[in-house]
């Protein structure tokens, strides 16, 4: 049973997938010319109708228990474009159509534009955080390598005028380095595609899946285009550009770049080895990518046990985390395949919920103290406990202690690798727990001790709120039913591929 | 038959040396303007490929306007002392990383040449369909009809490249215009070649776009053209740019992919699908498109070179 | 060896050259200049493969070309986003460099900065 096949059959609901994509990209164009406060009312009036898109496509998808599938233009590929919606896909739009729109909800006393006036950081700021869920839609969404590399592009230029949004010369200089990455990234992705399609005359992922050989153009192509998406996802060792850009943004866009932007580049990895390439031998590609990942779980989490303030010690467990997720390439054969994919899908939707109320509660606590120094936060808990509520929880789902997403997707991800009989990555998942809490623990115990501070600033309850409800989903993930699972492997190859 | 294959050759060294120049030249200004030269080369070897439409757009957008941004902002940053501080690698670095480069070069090199002469290709395809479209010309049909999603998406980057790039502006500059003000007295040279070659220009512009249905050409290569004498008008002085709070320019921004994204919309409630055309009006539709897409171009290019607001001009 | 060959080894080339420029130059112009040097080799690749895609009497297969024409116009934009970044930078600092220990205590145009 080929997936061309079956994923070119017409399927109700299909409609909803252009939509999901086209929705953001008539906001950013709206927000553009109607301007000032218009932007940020188009941008938080459509979020309800692009969370109730990715809801829908979820309830299709995990009603028919079939991928929703929709041909664009009325052609089918290869000629045309299609888009397709799997479990993953609908899991990881109903995830970004949640946390921009709290990343929104927060932004508002930042970004407030006044009436008649035009401002330039609110008109920037609701802008690009459309362009970024019209780009990551996408990106979950296309089924075609072109498409993506569009999206891809999309992506990039949403997040990086973020980055530098204050315009001091520091995140400046973050922007552009994040730029030069994100571009060398999109030039080999590009690279790969283009031998890709020399190789088999199609860029539909499931008619190349159907189509693949291993062949030189094949493994060329795929390292090129995932050394080209490692760049984007900032695995070590291409991770440098992440901390002085995620630290330095806006509190909100900080919760958008780490809990989001980051997925969809690495999106892309997973929908490449385990979809398009999946007939490839894929062990020792998949060893070298978790080796990878171990070195950024145990660098990036040492790094952070050394920083000095409190969102650098964030962007640099955002570069551990991101290493946890590739620990599940190697692990994607075999019976425990199914483990380890959910474990890789969880630790996915786990961090980006956690991160995302993490970086929401550092800019309080920065607003709130004028400062964002750890040695400074000596009793800050007691002035603001709903704010550390919520960066406490998340970084519970950090640590990988249950109840919590993270430790549902550890505990997978270390019974796949110990089924396996590859119980390295098991190993380096527990040094990373033990490492995350050090740094967590350098940062919460100074502040439930200690005296109370003068606070700056109190911090509105709304947008405390916002931060322990990310953090709360990222907790409740935990329970997630066995049917959770069985949806993640909607559209997912049939199994039974031998073990390489 | 010889003679062709040494000229392919001789061009074919001739662009990898202009390019090697433009990575190891001395100064930086000298390397844009060795980037232009190797964007007008690189024009002829796409020529040579048959692939006309891409030549044109090489040497419009790839060579032309682009060569105008690099050239611009390596002469604003010449007189620094940048080069002072510039912190060359160590010697057994750059030959790792020259290394590693070399290899990549091989191995694409190498699966290159195992490419089969008669690959896999989707012309067969195109062509069946090309009919239903009304156009002549295949590559428009590609972008416009087969995947026009791409392309209308690639117009969503454009503007989403000018929100970031005005986003550069100091606070009290937004809403401001770009670029420098119309000159009282503009330099003679220059606003004469302005003055001769704009008028020029904009036929040849609009003649691309037109043509572009069933020739070589099209809304890309048109509007590229418009951008070009826009932009030399407003470096011959002769015009300014105007303030990016105006609501015509935004309007104008973002005129191409709105037409495209609403087309695309009503494909869906009168032509079957998303992005598809009815039977039989599919040419006028597209050219209808690729209008507004030529004027979207033709003023998205030049805000993008002119960069981020720097006067303050009345409200 | 056909011209499409040549140009298919051409961009092999680019794509190496433009990667060393990207890597190993320090100035972040040269590096936007790298990278347009890459991309186009890239492109030069999509020549190639268009080229053996000949068929049905088209000379070169559209849909490749569509790409490339794409690629140029995202480049573009691009590049325009990178050097408005660069001339900030410049701005602010005085320097075109991401090493803040090269900035210029004073900006060179006595330019304010936020």
């Amino acid at each position: 049973m080929t997936l061309g096949v079956t994923a070119l059959a017409a399927s109700a609901g299909g409609s909803l997938l252009p939509l999901a994509i086209l929705v953001p990209a008539l906001g950013v164009l709206l927000s553009l010319v109607l301007g000032g406060r218009q932007a940020e009312r188009i941008a938080l009036g459509l979020m309800p109708f692009e969370l109730a898109i990715a809801v829908a496509i979820a309830a299709f998808v995990g009603r028919s228990g079939q991928p929703l599938v929709y041909s664009l233009a009325g052609y089918e590929p290869p000629l045309g474009i299609a888009l397709k919606a799997d479990g993953f896909s609908a899991v990881m739009l109903v995830t970004a159509a949640l946390i921009a729109p709290a990343a929104g909800l927060f932004a508002r006393a930042n970004f407030a534009t006044p009436a008649g006036i035009e401002k330039r950081a609110p008109l920037v700021f609701w802008t690009l955080l459309q362009g970024l869920q019209g780009a990551l839609a996408l990106i979950f969404l296309s089924g075609d390598l072109f498409n993506l590399y569009v999206g891809l592009e999309l992506l990039t230029f949403a997040a990086v005028p973020l980055v530098s949004l204050d315009g001091r010369p520091e995140t400046v200089a973050a922007a552009l380095r994040y730029l030069l990455f994100a571009l060398f990234g999109s030039v080999f992705y590009l690279l790969g595609v283009a031998l890709m399609y020399g190789a088999y005359g199609a860029l539909d992922i499931a008619m190349l899946a159907s189509r693949i050989r291993p062949e030189p153009a094949v493994w060329l192509a795929a390292g090129l285009m995932t050394a080209g998406l490692l760049a984007k996802t900032a695995l070590f060792p291409l991770h440098l550009w992440l901390p002085p850009a995620h630290a330095n943004a806006p509190a909100a866009a900080s919760a958008v770049l780490s809990g989001l932007v980051v997925k969809g580049s690495f999106f892309l990895v997973v929908r490449l080895w385990f979809d398009v390439l999946s007939p490839l031998p894929g062990l020792i590609p998949g060893a070298i990518l978790a080796a990878l990942g171990s070195a950024a779980i145990l660098f990036g989490s040492v790094l952070a046990l050394r920083q000095a303030r409190l969102k650098l010690l964030i962007a640099y467990s955002t570069v551990a985390q991101i290493g946890y997720l590739f620990l599940m390439f190697p692990l994607g054969q075999g019976p425990w395949a199914a483990d380890a994919f959910s474990g890789g899908v969880m630790q996915a939707l786990a961090h980006a919920f956690a991160k995302a109320a993490m970086f929401l509660s550092a800019g309080l606590i920065a607003e709130s103290l004028g400062h964002d120094r750890i040695t400074g936060l000596g009793g800050a808990a007691r002035a603001l406990p709903v704010t550390f509520l919520a960066l406490g929880l998340g970084g519970l789902s950090l640590m990988g202690l249950p109840p919590s997403g993270g430790f549902a997707a550890k505990w997978l991800l270390m019974k796949a690798s110990i089924a396996s009989g590859q119980w390295v990555w098991a190993a380096v998942m527990a040094a990373g727990g033990l490492l995350a809490g050090g740094y967590l623990y350098r940062v919460l115990a100074p502040a439930i001790s200690g005296e109370r501070p003068q606070l700056k600033k109190t911090p509105a309850r709304s947008r405390e709120s916002v931060a322990l409800v990310l953090a709360l989903i990222a907790l409740l993930l935990a329970f997630a039913p066995p049917a959770f699972f069985a949806f993640l492997a909607i559209g997912r190859p049939a199994a039974g591929l031998a073990l390489q | 038959m010889i003679l062709v294959q040494a000229l392919d050759l001789g061009l074919g060294l001739l662009v990898f040396a202009v390019g090697a120049w433009t990575v190891f030249a001395r100064g930086p200004f000298a390397a844009t303007v060795g980037y232009v030269v190797y964007g007008l080369l690189l024009s002829l070897v796409w020529i040579r490929l048959f692939a006309v439409d891409v030549a044109l757009t090489e040497a419009a957008i790839g060579s032309g306007v682009t060569g105008l941004l690099l050239i611009g902002a390596a002469a604003r940053m010449r007189d620094a002392e940048t080069t002072a501080h510039e912190k060359p690698l160590s010697g057994p670095l750059r030959l790792a990383i020259a290394a590693l480069c070399v290899l990549v070069a091989l191995a694409l090199a190498a699966v290159v040449l195992l490419l089969p002469d008669n690959g896999p290709s989707l012309a067969p395809q195109s062509l069946h369909h090309l009919a239903e479209t009304g156009l002549g010309n295949p590559v428009t049909a590609v972008l416009i009809a087969y995947r026009a999603f791409d392309t209308m998406l690639e117009k969503v980057v454009l503007v989403l490249a000018v929100v970031g790039v005005w986003s550069l502006a100091q606070d009290r500059y937004w809403g401001g215009a770009p670029g420098e003000a119309r000159a009282e007295r503009p330099e003679p040279t220059l606003a004469f070649l302005a003055q001769v070659l704009a008028p020029l220009g904009i036929l040849v512009g609009v003649h691309i776009f037109w043509v572009g249905a069933d020739e070589p050409g099209g809304a890309f290569q048109g509007g590229a053209i418009l951008a070009a004498m826009w932009m030399i008008v407003m470096m011959a002085r002769l015009s300014e740019a105007p303030a990016t709070r105006a609501r015509w320019l935004r309007l104008a921004l973002i005129a191409g992919p709105v037409v495209f994204l609403a087309a695309g919309v009503a494909g869906a409630v009168f032509a079957g699908g998303f992005f598809a055309y009815p039977p039989g009006f599919a040419k006028p539709v597209i050219l209808f498109i690729e209008a507004f897409m030529v004027l979207s171009i033709a003023v998205t290019l030049p805000m993008l070179v002119t960069g981020p607001p720097r006067r303050e001009t009345r409200q | 060896m056909t011209s499409a060959t040549l140009a298919g080894l051409v961009g092999a080339a680019l794509v190496g050259l433009g990667l060393y420029g990207l890597i190993a130059t320090a100035l972040p112009l040269r590096k936007i200049l790298a990278f347009n040097l890459m991309g186009s080799g890239v492109f030069l690749v999509f020549g190639i493969v268009a080229r053996k895609g000949a068929a049905a009497g088209l000379q070169s297969d559209p849909v490749p070309q569509a790409m490339v024409i794409t690629g140029i116009v995202v480049a573009f934009a691009a590049s325009a986003l990178a050097v408005a970044l660069v001339l900030r930078l410049f701005n602010e600092t005085g320097g075109a460099t991401l090493d803040p220990d090269a900035w210029a205590k004073r900006p060179p145009d006595g330019a304010e900065s936020e």
